[in-house]
């Protein structure tokens, strides 16, 4: 029999987490990730969020930077309270571009993240990547390049991007060899290698570092080879896609 | 374990959304139990949906011929459409009375994170319906989440242009609600849509 001191125990937690994907669940319910401060990634389930006198209203929408408190089940955790910190997805819903970007931000973190393992350095660039959607003062496309790319670093897979991936030198870059790990030189590019102008790779460069005064200057083309280099390179290292990359729009 | 077709029936039923295997067996013995002719209009009606419904052509609302009741009813109005996300959303509206213009069904709404781009929606036969100038309004009454804002906001841009005009329904306070437990995008929205009170 349990004693009556531990019935009383409840396995209540309070966290704080930006909402990555929320999915239907039964009726009026959803199971909601988010990626939480100090548990990591966590599914809960949000009962009765779907109806119009939710007491959670918007608070578990996609992007929204939410104070929860959680009850731990073997199976799903179950939301019992939450509050808002910072919506970030209404700015964002009424820009498209900056909204597909946004997503295939969550997306790539929901992918990179393990539940209920902690992940805040994950979870310290999520919150800063979203507040530089939002405020607008770069290119989204930009700026989900840059995530993208500190995500991959976060990971321990940072592209070398001013030596050689194999010999470490630092002159005559002329490829980037994505098995490789990065740019690579011409005596050990490696066949079909792609040939970036060496303006891409210092773009890419800029926005692993956060040198946003270089990254603004880039020319369009440099920026559209840069996209596609690093969607390439995240999907190789997730062995498996990023549905929401394919419908980012650049402005 | 049942034997055979009484197990094929509790399967069949475990199938559906929101029956779980205990459900799917009180289900099946009620039907066990059931007088034979209820039972078999219950089939019958299930057969006939499978064979009769389809999708309205223009509209591609639910419908048993080429056009729905609601594009076939000559009284509606031709220059109003309302667009939403699925064919639950028209009985909706509907319900309310307030509406006389004609619908269109997205079937479903933009979301990159499923993989559901706007080619996936019904976009391209909306564009067609507005082409020849005779719509005068859209309403955007997509769902009041973030998939649906999304696609509100991408329709929006996509048919400004055309120089109709595009409203979007109203959100804010639910009736019957307390203030203090609305979230702050309800009560920021409802802020922003307040009205004039003329008494």
């Amino acid at each position: 029999m349990v004693p009556y001191g531990r019935m009383s125990v409840v396995s209540l937690y309070r966290d704080e987490g930006i909402v990555l994907r929320t999915q239907k669940l039964g009726e009026a319910d959803r199971i909601v990730t988010i990626l939480t401060r100090r548990t990591g990634r966590v599914r809960a389930a949000a009962k009765g969020v779907r109806k119009t006198k939710s007491r959670f209203g918007a608070r578990l929408e996609p992007f929204t930077h939410v104070d929860v408190q959680l009850y731990e089940r073997r199976s799903l955790d179950l939301i019992t309270q939450a509050e808002t910190i910072r919506p970030y997805g209404e700015p964002l819903v009424s820009d498209y571009p900056r909204y597909t970007a946004g997503t295939a931000m969550l997306e790539t973190t929901e992918k990179l993240t393990e539940e209920k393992e902690p992940a805040l350095r994950q979870f310290l660039l999520l919150v800063g990547g979203l507040r530089t959607l939002v405020d607008g003062s770069h290119e989204p496309r930009l700026v989900l390049d840059a995530f993208l790319l500190r995500s991959l670093s976060v990971a321990g897979w940072a592209p070398a991007l001013d030596e050689c991936a194999r010999c470490g030198s630092r002159g005559g870059l002329r490829g980037f060899a994505i098995a490789s790990g990065g740019a690579v030189c011409g005596t050990c590019r490696p066949p079909g290698s792609a040939s970036p102008a060496p303006q891409t790779l210092e773009l890419m460069l800029a926005l692993l570092r956060g040198e946003w005064t270089v990254a603004d200057e880039s020319e369009t083309r440099h920026r559209v080879e840069c996209s596609g280099l690093v969607a390439a390179y995240l999907q190789w290292h997730l062995e498996h896609g990023i549905r929401s990359l394919k419908h980012v729009e650049r402005v | 374990m049942y034997e055979g077709v009484v197990q094929n029936l509790i399967d069949e039923l475990g199938r559906l959304p929101g029956v779980g295997p205990k459900s799917a067996q009180r289900i099946a013995f009620h039907l066990l139990a059931a007088d034979p002719a209820d039972v078999l209009r219950l089939s019958q009606a299930l057969i006939e949906v499978k064979e009769k419904v389809r999708f309205c052509k223009t509209c591609g609302n639910v419908a048993e011929e080429e056009l729905c009741r609601i594009c076939r009813d000559p009284r509606r109005d031709e220059n109003v459409i309302c667009v939403v996300e699925e064919s639950k959303d028209v009985v909706a509206i509907e319900k309310t009375r307030e509406f006389r213009g004609k619908y269109h069904v997205l079937g479903g709404a933009i979301s990159p994170i499923e993989g559901v781009g706007p080619e996936d929606l019904r976009i391209r036969e909306l564009m067609q319906r507005l082409a020849d100038g005779a719509v005068t309004e859209l309403i955007l009454a997509t769902d009041p989440n973030l998939e649906g804002e999304a696609t509100a906001t991408y329709l929006a841009r996509l048919v400004k242009p055309m120089g109709l005009t595009v409203t979007r329904l109203a959100s804010g306070l639910p009736v019957g609600g307390d203030l203090e437990y609305a979230d702050e995008v309800t009560l920021g929205r409802a802020f922003e849509g307040r009205r004039l009170l003329d008494v």
